[in-house]
């Protein structure tokens, strides 16, 4: 009698075999730490993003390269236009188009929320028991970091075209705390998206027909007393023409506190509506 | 079977998506510290079940409780006590296998050094050391679905889920993969096992439902289910074309069933009755050739495939 074994190719890096004993072992330890603070876990997506920004490095080129262009084109393009001269059209320009470029990058929160959804990844994570926010509140903490890059990188190629902030080191980092604290709390609006549309393409063509009109119906490029009257009213009360003021004042020192406080109550709201909705279609999904 | 004992107790689940009915009112009742197999085919309900008993889908209708926590309100209770691992691997892709176990650690409530050392722990018990600071992206199949459990055991979960854990593996990472369940099941945690394979199921379950368009057709332990369907085989090749008509008689008088003559001059096939059992009958069988003094060259067993078990319980409901 014959014992026919079939004969399998064996993988060329087949892994070590299951160490069982080891294993036994680890099962047996019967270890349950207490379940992570709710920063603690936010903390700890927030580092995966990090990592993937390590083993991915192309992303950030994105969000980094995309402010300069934004600056450069539009302050050669239009500056003799607008202001007559591109060190004047400048010393206007940078902080609006600071906040619409970043703002307009507020999008791949989206798009990265959307694309994890749909992977067997973060079925595991919703079989954590952990805060429901987790996910979310880490990407936006990363995030915050890619701003804030991107942020620096723009301030400095402006002052090396030529821009002085006549409100100094605190009112440019003020500013950017204010342009820091929308993002975060306008992102919330595409994390939503990201968790109820199909794929990540739709996320990009519905927050980029948002978007566009809302950064371009702005004071980020001219000022709005130029505008139709009939438009006037409607572009400066957009929170992102209000947020531009308010970082336009601390970058100039000419600060203008309903401004500021105008941003930080959409801010408020935008975290409020937008975070419950996205909480709530994530619980759903 | 008291409330106590169960992992899981599910009546009436349902889950349509548009006009599919991928769950059509599922009740089970998963005995604690077993293997429970979830066998049926593709598209038979099996992923939408678990992830339901998973909290990661809410029923439309229908309920289950988890060790005596309810599905639908206390998630949060169901998620501390289980753990899953999906069919498609729940892993993330730009990480390393060690940075994924690290996260996961972490999200468990590890504080930072206890959790790197308990992910270089598991990737060592998984044999994944070698491969530990590698992307998950170039990991082989086999590899990723102990990377997969490695994570689904971070904390040792009372209840496990594994969606087909061993589908498009090959034999050797299948085998390993079955004694990893073992030795879970071993130290006292209860799988839910979903299968395609009868033999996967029959190797490590203790129960088994079958189901099939989103409905439970039939309950049981293996030895049930089989000897239900009763479509068991016995090959045998002899070592003389001469001791063939001999052989059929022993063997027809073993078993009481026809035998029939292979195209193989050499070979004959007898195919039991409902409610033999297969491997019992072989070694009776054997034992009755070798007293007859007809010498064997190879001798096999078939258990009854999936599709034959299909075939038979469909055939007993349209009766
Ligand atoms: N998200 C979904 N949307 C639409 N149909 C789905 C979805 N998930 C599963 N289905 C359908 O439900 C049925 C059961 O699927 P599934 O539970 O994945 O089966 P199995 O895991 O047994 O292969 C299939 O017909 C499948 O196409
Ligand atoms: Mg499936």
């Amino acid at each position: 009698m014959t014992v026919t074994q079939t004969d399998t190719k064996s993988d060329v890096d087949a892994p070590a075999p299951v160490a069982k004993e080891h294993l036994r072992r680890l099962l047996a330890t019967g270890e349950r730490p207490a379940a992570p603070s709710a920063f603690a876990s936010a903390r700890a997506f927030a580092w995966r993003s990090m990592l993937k920004i390590k083993h991915v490095p192309e992303q950030l080129g994105d969000i980094l390269v995309f402010p300069i262009i934004m600056l450069l084109m539009f302050t050669y393009l239009f500056g003799g236009a607008i202001a007559g001269g591109t060190g004047e059209y400048l010393q206007f320009l940078l902080p609006g188009i600071m906040v619409m470029s970043i703002v307009m990058t507020t999008i791949y929160t989206g798009m990265s929320v959307n694309i994890d959804i749909n992977k067997g990844v973060s079925d595991r994570f919703r079989t954590l028991p952990i805060w429901r926010a987790a996910p979310m509140v880490g990407y936006l903490l990363a995030d915050m970091f890619r701003y804030a890059a991107a942020g620096a990188i723009m301030f400095g190629t402006g002052l090396v075209m030529g821009y002085r902030p006549e409100g100094g080191a605190v009112g440019v980092l003020l500013g950017v705390g204010l342009l820091l604290v929308f993002c975060f709390a306008f992102s919330w609006v595409w994390t939503w998206l990201g968790l109820i549309t199909r794929s990540e393409k739709t996320v990009m063509s519905i927050s980029m027909s948002i978007l566009f009109p809302m950064t371009f119906l702005s004071n980020v490029m001219v000022d709005p007393s130029t505008m139709p009257g009939w438009l006037q009213p409607v572009v400066k009360n957009t929170p992102i023409s209000q947020l531009v003021d308010g970082v336009r004042g601390l970058f100039d020192g000419t600060v203008d506190s309903v401004s500021v406080l105008t941003t930080l109550i959409w801010s408020g709201g935008f975290v409020a509506v937008f975070g419950f909705l996205t909480i709530r279609a994530y619980n759903r999904k | 079977m008291s409330q106590r004992d169960l992992a899981i107790r599910a009546e009436g689940l349902v889950k349509h998506f548009k006009d599919v009915k991928a769950v059509d009112g599922v009740d089970l009742e998963v005995p604690t510290g077993t293997v429970y197999g979830v066998l049926g085919p593709n598209g038979a309900g099996k992923t939408t079940t678990v992830r339901m008993l998973a909290t990661l889908l809410r029923p439309d209708a229908g309920n289950a409780t988890v060790f005596g926590h309810d599905l639908l309100t206390d998630a949060a209770s169901v998620r501390s006590q289980v753990s899953l691992t999906g069919q498609y691997a729940s892993l993330d892709e730009d990480l390393t296998g060690a940075e994924n176990l690290v996260l996961l650690s972490r999200l468990y409530g590890y504080a930072k050094p206890a959790a790197r050392e308990r992910a270089g722990d598991l990737l060592e018990a998984f044999g994944l050391s070698a491969a530990a600071g590698k992307q998950v992206k170039a990991y082989s199949g086999g590899m990723r679905r102990r990377l997969d459990i490695a994570a689904s055991i971070i904390v040792t979960p009372k209840l496990l889920f594994l969606d087909e854990p061993t589908t498009g593996l090959d034999p050797r990472s299948r085998n390993q993969v079955w004694d990893v369940i073992r030795t879970i099941v071993a130290e006292g945690t209860t799988v839910l096992l979903t299968t395609q394979y009868l033999e996967e199921a029959d190797q490590l379950a203790s129960r088994i439902a079958v189901i099939d368009t989103g409905k439970v057709i039939a309950e049981g332990t293996p030895g049930q289910l089989k000897s239900s369907v009763g479509a068991g085989s016995i090959r045998v090749r002899l070592h003389h074309a001469d001791q063939r008509a001999h052989a059929q008689g022993v063997l027809a008088e073993a078993l009481a069933v026809e035998v029939a003559l292979d195209d193989d001059p050499v070979a004959l096939t007898a195919r039991l009755a409902p409610g033999q059992d297969t491997a019992e009958q072989g070694s009776h069988v054997l034992g009755e050739l070798a007293r007859a003094g007809i010498l064997v060259d190879d001798f096999s067993l078939g258990q009854p495939s999936l599709d034959e078990v299909f075939l038979s319980l469909t055939d007993r409901i349209d009766v």
